[in-house]
């Protein structure tokens, strides 16, 4: 047919994998397997999802839980597990004060309860392992972001992969004891928020060849924050993800 | 932006056919914050009431675009295309859209007000051809998204700048965005740059990595195969 319309305009982040309509459009139970604590704040869920049809790290599903009465509640969530054979997914959620999904998992939820999921979903913010990337994360924006450094590992991958992750103390940071040199931890009550320093030793001259791809995650006002560090120091807009959780 | 024919296509899968939707099973423990015999009629179905807060998502980095450097196109199957600038937008007859808007990711927001323009003053300037059928809004960061014709037309969308009666903030797409609020608000492209009006339908930017191609809230068409 024609030839897709491209607009006249600049900073165009292309989409990286097309997804499957089946897969995003079903709702299937999911078995909580298991439920880890992270931090005091945040829990890793390990769900059972016996058609889960595989993801790539980045993507996020959508979580339902519903009402005896019919009233049913459904939020994003980042899958924070590389991609394996194993038929099981992981998720780690904050526990958002009053927060009623959040709330529900962390106060009530048991491992052998049900709740439903669907995805995996959208391929924007996903990344195959193919390209040098640069992760920013705060808070529990770094969920994405950790299970592209599992699939990083598991693979054996050895294409560049950096993440500088922002948390106000050590030990409100998600999964500290996995981070390795790859990684630089910002703790924001000690050291103040990140800055452009954190970035400038991955920016300009210390770019690998051919640039990074940049993935930015966590509340709006960090994406914010770090998105203009990134623009500031050089790093192509149209080369920048944001994924945003609010 | 839509150049995604240069990416990997690690899962890419032919569409399949829509399957029938599954009635949630109720979870063990679960009451839910909203009772569903008080739960507000404005509400679409899965959706939450964010109240005073107003979450940001947008996938790319907020531009630096002031209101000199705005401009607004409309092309494609019309007789007289036009550019125009922000004081011959303003120029236009003022109108307002006062009421709900709802976000794909859950959030629903009640009695918002937007100024603009409705963009059927826009359409009428450039003479739509009557084999136009559908539009791809574009922004000035090169987000797209697609929409028929008919949901842009007859008093359903607007080019807007205010939001309360102040200047639409960045974030939320300042220094002007469209609004289609019938439809789920990733339509709704921020920084809006112009429409191109075509006689078939194009996914846009986030219908090409996975959204439903329409986005009605309120049969819940959210992801492909809805
Ligand atoms: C793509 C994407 C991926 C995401 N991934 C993750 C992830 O990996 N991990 C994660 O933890 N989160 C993630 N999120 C955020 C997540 O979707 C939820 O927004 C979050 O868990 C809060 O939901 P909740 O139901 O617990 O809180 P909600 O009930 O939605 O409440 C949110 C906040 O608003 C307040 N609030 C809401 N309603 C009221 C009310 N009526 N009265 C008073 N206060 C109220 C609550 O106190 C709470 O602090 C993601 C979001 C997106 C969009």
């Amino acid at each position: 047919m024609d030839t897709p319309f491209v607009p006249p305009t600049a900073f165009a982040v292309p989409g990286r994998i097309s997804v499957s309509s089946r897969s995003a459009s079903v709702w299937q139970q999911a078995l909580i397997t298991q439920i880890r604590r992270e931090t005091p704040a945040a829990s890793t869920f390990r769900l059972k999802v016996p058609d889960w049809q595989g993801h790539l790290p980045g993507q996020h599903l959508m979580l339902r839980l519903t009402a005896p009465d019919g009233y049913v509640a459904q939020r994003h969530y980042s899958l924070a597990s590389a991609p394996d054979d194993s038929g099981e997914i992981e998720l780690t959620l904050d526990h958002a004060p009053g927060g009623e999904v959040s709330g529900h998992l962390h106060t009530v939820a048991q491992v052998g309860d049900l709740v439903e999921v669907r995805g995996p979903l959208s391929g924007f913010f996903a990344w195959p392992g193919d390209r040098p990337a640069l992760l920013l994360g705060a808070g529990s924006g770094v969920v994405p972001l950790m299970s592209m450094i599992r699939h990083h590992r598991r693979a054996g991958l050895t294409v560049p992969l950096r993440l500088i992750v922002s948390a106000r103390t050590r030990a409100d940071l998600i999964y500290a004891d996995e981070y390795g040199d790859e990684t630089t931890a910002v703790l924001t009550r000690a050291e103040g928020r990140l800055h452009a320093g954190h970035l400038a030793p991955y920016l300009g001259a210390g770019q690998p060849e051919g640039g990074w791809e940049a993935y930015v995650c966590g509340s709006n006002g960090f994406a914010e924050h770090a998105s203009r560090l990134l623009v500031d120091g050089g790093q192509p807009v149209d080369r920048i993800r944001i994924e945003r959780f609010g | 932006m839509t150049n995604t024919t240069s990416e990997p296509s690690l899962t890419s899968q032919p569409a399949a056919a829509p399957e029938p939707a599954t009635a949630s099973a109720p979870t063990r423990g679960f009451t839910g914050r909203a009772r569903a015999a008080d739960r507000d009629p404005r509400l679409p179905p899965g959706q939450y009431d964010a109240r005073d807060g107003w979450p940001v998502l947008s996938a790319e980095v907020t531009p630096r675009l002031t209101a000199a450097d705005w401009t607004f196109r409309v092309d494609g199957l019309v007789a007289r295309p036009r550019t125009w600038t922000w004081d011959e937008a303003h120029a236009l007859p003022a109108s307002e859209y006062r009421g709900d808007i709802h976000c794909v990711t859950s959030w629903s927001k009640f009695g918002v007000r937007f100024g603009g323009v409705s963009l059927d003053a826009f359409l009428a300037e450039v003479g739509p051809s009557a084999t136009a059928t559908h539009v791809v809004a574009y922004s000035h960061t090169g987000y797209t998204a697609n929409l028929p014709l008919a949901d842009v037309t007859g008093g359903r969308a607007w080019i807007v700048w205010e939001y309360d009666g102040e200047p639409l903030a960045p974030e939320h797409g300042g220094p002007a965005r469209l609004i289609v609020p019938h439809l789920y608000f990733w339509k709704s492209a921020k920084w809006i740059a112009g429409l191109r009006l075509l006689d078939h339908d194009e996914p846009g930017f986030w219908e090409q990595n996975g959204y439903h191609h329409r986005g009605d809230p309120w049969r819940e068409e959210r992801y492909a195969g809805d």
